[in-house]
């Protein structure tokens, strides 16, 4: 994790969303920074992968968008006509999903897919861009590339797949990589070799990678920077080695407890839940969505709460910083 | 790919076989096939001199292989009521028919598929429901009062079409059209739900991810996938208007195999039943082959399958 250009590539703010009148979104805001692993954070059902579509501008019909602002390299992406958007997409940034399985085309060849690409943003012949193809393919550690151009995806493995959508994500040199929870259908040694690549590819190609994941190993692994997310909002954000060393949100506490620490959680020992489940967020709800699973919860947490930062480190809590003292999460 | 067609070609003529001994047990089902050429006044000697020369008296096994073996020769031998070769019969009347369905087949898949299209991009919109309201005005329309109502507008008021006959092409454009109406509904219907079903899909996600234009995903991915359910419904629906066209082929004095079929029936005119009956299957089966193979040109999991 060497010290990375501090150029945002991707600013949100105040993002909402929401679909026929519920709240999936409720004002996040999120930074990613040029050539920075950036993770998304939090229980299924927070707002994570609709944040990442709606970044996207790939909301299905009935999502509703809004942000105080939404840009790409300084571009206003809430401004952008759907045909402008499209121009940056799969071009500028790029994203992958989590169903490997279903996410290609079974109609047509691993390589038509991966040229059409190429040539609807760069033009040029189909015999470039399937050269182009087999590059990346063979970048992404696929064995016999040429052999897979000519298949189609019901022929390859779903960890097989997935590689074919990161190549293909890769075609025309993005700058941003969506990824939303890409390992998630996959195998444990399949998980960890696409991680593995991931990894490799966002640092030799500089690219700023979005990684949309519920795991927290995986975020100790690739992060350089946290976002927490919790019921529609980002609750804390820092770099990683602050946030794993002085979480400070109540929630971000809670995550880190459940996860066992070989060395550090003995085996008899109880990991830590958190008690209640996420709870629906109606019209008019104010204040801080996690008081009722909250130990720390008091009257004032029913009132807007403030986002405090100190640094880099920001969080939505009104508890002080070090309010825990630093890292006395394992107990 | 070899293989899936060898498969579905074996299948294809154990079918036809499978056919061909209905439509030769059936006719014999009908009665004393002897007694009802002959006619109700004959006398006892010349139904038993037509019974031996129509080959009446043999087994009907004998009398099956007999005409099986000359069917599949081409030769359906004589028809009763036409005093005419069975053979030459169809060979005149199925162009008329071929090209009545065809020109219905053509008109509908213009209708169908683009209205299909539209219905499931504006899904739960007006013109959804304005297009599923035609579909169903479509269907519920009986196609020789729709033939008739046609004639009367835009053959006789507004003189733009011949009313009857096969002279010119104008000729099938009236009765294509009314025979397209059979076709619209189902066609319609099975666009409309394989779009919708295909482009909320994955796929349909990532072309979106990919910022291919709009009418790359609606066309190359979306329709793509959504046509199988359609090919197959469209060959059963050609080989429906085929076959069904008796009441359009009346009322447009057009005749074809539909009008034959009806006459020989009716006549009990027995050689030229078996005959049609058999040629009604293997269009069938020509056309259920032909959507197979296009099937598995369109879906590559099915050529490995």
């Amino acid at each position: 994790m060497s010290a990375a250009p501090r150029a945002a590539l991707l600013e949100v703010r105040n993002l909402r969303i929401s679909f026929g009148g519920l709240a999936a979104v409720r004002g996040a805001d999120l930074t990613v920074y040029r050539g920075e692993t950036h993770c998304l954070v939090g229980e299924s059902g927070c707002g994570k992968s609709v944040t990442a579509l709606a970044v996207m501008g790939l909301l299905a019909r009935n999502g509703r968008r809004k942000a105080d602002r939404l840009a790409f390299d300084g571009q206003d992406l809430l401004r952008l006509s759907e045909s402008r958007l499209s121009k940056l997409r799969g071009d500028r940034m790029a994203m992958i999903f989590q169903e490997p399985m279903t996410s290609l085309n079974p109609a047509y060849t691993v390589g038509s897919q991966m040229a059409e690409v190429y040539r609807r943003h760069r033009g040029g012949t189909r015999a470039e861009a399937l050269d182009r193809a087999e590059d990346l393919l063979a970048k992404c550690r696929v064995t016999s590339p040429r052999l897979r151009l000519g298949q189609y995806p019901h022929q390859l493995s779903g960890g097989l797949r997935q590689r074919v959508m990161i190549a293909m994500a890769l075609m025309c040199d993005p700058e941003l990589l969506v990824a939303d929870e890409p390992t998630t259908a996959l195998d444990v040694t399949v998980q960890a070799q696409i991680l593995r690549l991931l990894m490799d590819l966002q640092r030799d190609l500089g690219l700023a990678l979005m990684l949309i994941t519920h795991d927290l190993g995986v975020v100790a692994r690739m992060a350089h920077r946290v976002s927490v997310m919790y019921a529609g909002e980002v609750v804390e954000s820092a770099p990683a080695a602050e946030l794993f060393g002085n979480p400070t949100h109540p929630y971000t506490r809670g995550l880190l407890a459940c996860v066992p620490v070989p060395g550090k959680v003995r085996r008899d020992q109880p990991l830590g839940s958190i008690p209640g489940v996420v709870p629906r967020i109606g019209h008019g709800f104010a204040g801080c969505a996690f008081r009722d699973r909250c130990g720390q919860a008091r009257a004032e947490c029913a009132r807007t709460v403030p986002w405090r930062t100190s640094g880099e480190h920001g969080y939505r809590c009104i508890l002080p910083p070090g309010w825990a003292g630093p890292a006395s999460l394992a107990a | 790919m070899l293989l899936f067609l060898a498969r579905r070609t074996a299948l294809a003529v154990l079918v036809a076989l499978t056919v061909l001994t209905f439509a030769f047990v059936l006719t014999r089902l009908a009665g004393d096939l002897a007694i009802v050429i002959a006619g109700p006044e004959a006398r006892a000697e010349d139904v038993e001199a037509i019974r031996r020369a129509y080959g009446l008296d043999r087994p009907v096994v004998i009398q099956f292989l007999d005409w099986a073996w000359r069917a599949a020769m081409g030769d359906f031998g004589q028809s009763f009521f036409y005093r005419e070769r069975v053979s030459t019969l169809i060979w005149e009347r199925l162009p008329i028919t071929l090209t009545l369905g065809l020109v219905g087949l053509a008109i509908a898949l213009v209708v169908a598929l683009p209205l299909g299209i539209l219905a499931a991009l504006r899904e739960n919109t007006w013109i959804d429901r304005a297009v599923g309201l035609v579909a169903m005005v479509g269907q519920a329309m009986p196609s020789f009062w729709l033939g008739l109502i046609l004639m009367l507008v835009l053959g006789l008021q507004l003189g733009w079409l011949p009313i009857s006959g096969t002279g010119s092409w104008q000729h099938y454009v009236m009765p294509g059209i009314v025979l397209s109406f059979s076709a619209i509904p189902a066609l319609m219907r099975l666009t409309r739900a394989g779009m919708i079903d295909a482009m909320s899909s994955d796929y349909i996600r990532t072309a979106r991810a990919k910022g291919l234009s709009r009418g790359s995903i609606v066309l190359k991915h979306a329709l793509r996938n959504a046509a199988m359910p359609v090919v197959s419904i469209t060959a059963v629906q050609l080989g429906f208007m085929l076959g069904g066209s008796i009441v359009i082929e009346t009322v447009f004095a057009l005749h074809g195999i539909g009008f034959l079929a009806w006459e020989s029936i009716s006549k009990n005119d027995f050689p030229t039943v078996q005959a049609v009956v058999l040629l009604f299957a293997i269009i069938y089966i020509v056309l259920t082959l032909l959507a197979d193979v296009l099937n598995a040109v369109l879906d590559p999991r099915l050529r490995a399958s």
